[in-house]
């Protein structure tokens, strides 16, 4: 036992102690869960600066086989970890405010004590198995989360949706474990082996990456999260889009990243490509979807979509990119791009979460409009979070990660390839779908009671959304004393020593450059002064608005689906279990019992005749039937 | 003289006597007459061999089976002693000894 | 044993037997069965088991039909009412003891049939000698007679002494039991007999 275990001990303690003392008083209760947040991210920060080496127990040993419960402090997951716990304090401290007349206040807060421990479990893990469990355990804290005002029809199917979705994902992930297991060894991280190419590990590696379908939302598990905003945005902030969201990329980057210089050979195969072309289909996919989306909550949550597209599409491509002086800088960008999209994604939620919470809990971006006027301090931040993700060059975080991922997406010699093509752009509808957001919500004039009535929030909400927005400038640079970046040193590309030739970062500077200023420019030339979306009714952007009815299309195939095996389990449970099974034998034996109830008369004389008749039988077998 | 076969069918006649009277007659007192007839043709048979088949050391009869016949009588006895109580208290009971009635075991 | 005497006292039993089991009477049934076992008791005498046959008499035809004619007035019977027998019981009656008796017949069939021998009363005396000394079963045999119990009593009280001991105790606790029987019956006994 040493230090580190506090990490996990502090929220888990904080959710026990609410649940089990402070329900009834709710203040305690977020005082409680704040102070644990607060503890944990100044352990991280402790952390982050020393060796540790925390103790590991033996859960369950069978034969020559250990389940280990331990975990890992290296580079990778003490940053995590400050992403983590990072994004965990700001989203508790904006939900004191946020969350302040909640009438279950306390149960949000337990739910984000084990949401922050689940979390950090997954972080942390130093073996698969321990992994599994708590990425199981924040699919868990993400049930309870967006359910939390399960009064509402609609967050409590969205709850059971991202619940049952992931079920699919994390069916794969388990057999993929499993596989790995066989492949590699051992299920602990330090301990595994590079297994030779062939099918298996293909198979392996894209099992394992189904577990990331579900939990980061790839296509075509992506349905879940769009719906998933129905929770309070806080958490949305959290889950997702800082934090669980991306568990499935830092699982597989974890995956590369145990196997040391040669971890992208994991992907150097056609399971690498298949990953990097559902990366690259979620964020187009996403990027189009959200260009007709009028739920602020939602455009963020389809943009949200998009970069993870971008980050497990970076992390399929590692095999392609190869290793470069003990780097690799594809996998790498995007675990960068994960750490950077983590500070200013959560910014954005939160400022949207600002927003909603100034305009009485109205999420259509059509009905606010002029905020720029009523919320000064609000609209700077999310203007930084809004510069941020288009990757304005040189000022913000994310257009470095974004820049490294674009370069790895042409070939060795500087060619670009379909990837980059539809990365880039995605890279033009970033910034189109975000200028229209900013433009119909904080310009022009207010179209509706609730956004005219806006007024700055309280500080206390402001100050997270002010550290966020300074992390959403610098994380990509050394600050305050602490080198971030340096802790990513397997992960910060810049930091690898890897220089392509400049004729490849002239083509993605120029590229991103051109997407950018036509995004934005187009956007302000459609949006600029309007009260409607004038590309409503374009049927091309119905088609965008509707998600390309791939929900309709899910709950068409699960119905089909479901009745067509409904009808064959009917089929085998009504006549082959129930009729021959279950009727046969009971049936059988009914009858038998029937016959053998009818010598069973009771009368005297029946069972004289019977005994007379079985001492015929047996001097007969006796006697004349054995000769 | 009188051979083996022939006493062992005598035997064999009373016997099956005997069962047909147990699975027709419905008083049970007479049922149980009917047992003592069967055991007594038991009897007659152990008796039989026992004087058939003589001990090859003496050549007088085995009288292991005649020992036999005295236990199977003993056993008798008592049988016939404690089912004439049993049916005593069984008509006390029921007022009724006939087989036909006493149907408590029927399944 | 005479044949001309085994007819006669075969036909007496098995005349008994099936006098048993026609007559409706429980008394006349009785009685048959009386019949029965005297012509089976002479059967064991001409089979050289005078004692058996006499046992036979004192027990069956005497304390056992005793006890049943006894039971039969306590329980003030009258004969069977004439209800009709089912019919196929009765088939059953008839044809399951026919089988029996054709199996018997085919048993006896394909065995080979004997004949007594003569005893050898003299020659078997010497084994009953006991260090020369003559014995009285000795004695006997050398007189021409067999001494059956005298023989019979020899076995009972050396090699079937601990089975003799065992019947003893049997007979023992069927007397407790028959008391306990027919002790009027507390409530709590008499109760579930009721239900």
């Amino acid at each position: 036992m040493n230090e580190a275990w506090f990490l996990l001990i502090f929220p888990l303690a904080s959710a026990v102690l609410i649940q089990l003392r402070f329900k009834r008083t709710p203040n305690i209760a977020a005082a409680i869960s704040v102070t644990s947040v607060l503890l944990t991210l100044l352990l991280s920060i402790i952390f982050s600066h020393t060796v540790v080496e925390p103790a590991t127990f033996n859960w369950a040993s069978i034969g020559d086989f250990n389940l280990q419960i331990g975990l890992q402090m290296d580079g990778l997951s003490k940053g995590m970890m400050l992403v983590v716990t990072g994004v965990g304090a700001l989203v508790h401290i904006f939900s004191l405010a946020y969350m302040k007349d909640d009438e279950s206040k306390a149960r949000y807060f337990c739910g984000l004590s084990i949401f922050m421990f689940s979390m950090t479990g997954i972080v942390l893990a130093n073996n698969f198995v321990m992994m599994f469990i708590f990425w199981e355990l924040v699919g868990f804290s993400s049930y309870l989360l967006i359910g939390h005002w399960y009064q509402k029809d609609s967050a409590a199917e969205a709850a059971k949706k991202a619940f049952l979705v992931n079920r699919i994902g994390d069916f794969g992930f388990l057999i993929g474990i499993l596989m790995l297991w066989t492949l590699a060894g051992s299920l602990v991280f330090d301990d595994m082996t590079l297994p030779a190419q062939g099918p298996l590990l293909t198979a392996a590696v894209l099992l394992v990456f189904c577990g990331a379908l579900g939990k980061s939302a790839q296509f075509p598990l992506h349905v879940w999260l769009p719906d998933a905003m129905e929770g309070p945005t806080p958490v949305s902030a959290l889950i997702h889009a800082a934090t669980m969201v991306a568990a499935g990329v830092y699982m597989l980057f974890r995956l590369q990243f145990s196997f040391g210089h040669e971890g992208w050979q994991l992907f150097a195969n056609n399971a690498g490509e298949i990953i990097a072309w559902v990366g690259v289909i979620t964020s187009l996919l996403a990027a189009l979807m959200a260009t007709q989306q009028d739920d602020i909550k939602k455009v963020l949550a389809y943009s949200t979509l998009s970069q993870l597209g971008y980050m497990i599409m970076a992390i399929g491509l590692a095999g392609h990119s190869g290793d470069h002086g003990g780097h690799n800088m594809a996998g790498e960008s995007g675990m960068f791009h994960l750490y950077t999209h983590a500070w200013f994604k959560a910014l954005l939620f939160l400022g949207s979460g600002a927003i909603i919470y100034a305009c009485h809990h109205e999420q259509n971006i059509w009905k606010m409009g002029g905020l720029a006027k009523r919320m000064k301090a609000t609209t700077l931040t999310f203007a930084i979070g809004t510069l941020a993700l288009m990757a304005v060059p040189y000022l913000v975080s994310g257009f470095y990660s974004k820049e490294e991922i674009l370069l790895s997406t042409l070939t060795a010699e500087g060619e670009p390839t379909p990837f980059f093509l539809i990365a880039a752009f995605v890279a033009f509808l970033t910034p189109f779908y975000m200028t229209r957001l900013f433009v119909v919500t904080f310009f022009g004039k207010a179209r509706s009671h609730g956004a005219e009535e806006a007024k700055e929030v309280n500080n206390l909400m402001l100050l997270p959304l002010l550290i966020l927005s300074i992390l959403a400038i610098a994380s990509a640079f050394r600050f305050g004393g602490i080198d971030v970046p340096a802790l990513f040193q397997a992960i910060d590309p810049r930091a690898g020593g890897h220089h392509p030739d400049s004729r490849a970062v002239g083509l993605v500077m120029g590229t991103s450059f051109a997407a950018l200023l036509g995004g934005v420019g187009l956007a302000f030339f459609l949006y600029k002064g309007r009260d409607t979306d004038p590309l409503a009714n374009n049927a091309l952007f119905k088609i965008f608005r509707n998600k390309f009815y791939l929900d309709e299309l899910y709950l068409k195939l699960v119905r089909v689906f479901q009745d067509c095996v409904a009808a064959i389990i009917h089929f085998f449970d009504e006549f082959i279990i129930n009729g021959l099974l279950v009727g046969g034998l009971s049936r059988s034996a009914a009858g038998l019992g029937n016959l053998f109830r009818r010598m069973q008369s009771g009368n005297l004389q029946v069972y004289s005749l019977l005994f007379g008749g079985g001492i015929l039988l047996v001097i007969y077998l006796t006697v004349f039937f054995t000769r | 003289m009188a051979t083996l076969h022939e006493y062992l069918f005598v035997s064999g006649l009373l016997f099956a006597i005997g069962l047909a009277g147990v699975i027709v007659r419905r008083n049970i007192i007479v049922v149980f007459m009917c047992l003592e007839m069967m055991l007594s043709a038991a009897n007659l048979t152990l008796v039989a061999f026992s004087r058939f088949h003589t001990d090859p050391a003496t050549g007088l009869p085995d009288y292991n089976g005649q020992m036999m016949v005295f236990f199977v009588i003993t056993v008798a006895a008592a049988e016939v002693a404690v089912g004439l109580a049993i049916i005593v208290a069984l008509y006390r009971a029921r007022q009724t000894i006939n087989v036909e009635d006493l149907t408590t075991m029927r399944g | 044993m005479h044949s001309l005497a085994f007819y006669l006292f075969s036909a007496i039993a098995v005349a008994g037997a099936v006098c048993l089991v026609t007559f409706r009477s429980p008394v006349t049934s009785a009685m048959s069965m009386v019949v029965s076992f005297l012509g089976l008791a002479a059967l064991f005498v001409g089979l050289n088991a005078f004692f058996v046959g006499v046992i036979q008499v004192l027990v069956y035809a005497g304390a056992i039909m005793v006890l049943f004619i006894f039971i039969i007035m306590l329980l003030d019977l009258n004969s069977e009412e004439r209800s009709k027998t089912c019919p196929a019981l009765l088939v059953a009656s008839l044809l399951i003891p026919a089988l029996f008796m054709c199996q018997l017949l085919g048993v006896l069939q394909s065995t080979e049939n004997e004949s007594p021998k003569a005893l050898p009363l003299t020659t078997a005396a010497a084994h009953f000698e006991l260090d020369g000394k003559e014995t009285k079963i000795s004695q006997s045999l050398k007189g021409g007679d067999l001494p059956d119990v005298h023989l019979l009593g020899e076995k009972l009280f050396t090699r079937y002494n601990f089975p003799l001991q065992v019947v003893g105790v049997l007979l023992l606790v069927a007397t407790i039991g028959v008391v306990s029987l027919s002790k009027k019956g507390s409530d709590r006994t008499a109760k579930p007999a009721d239900q």
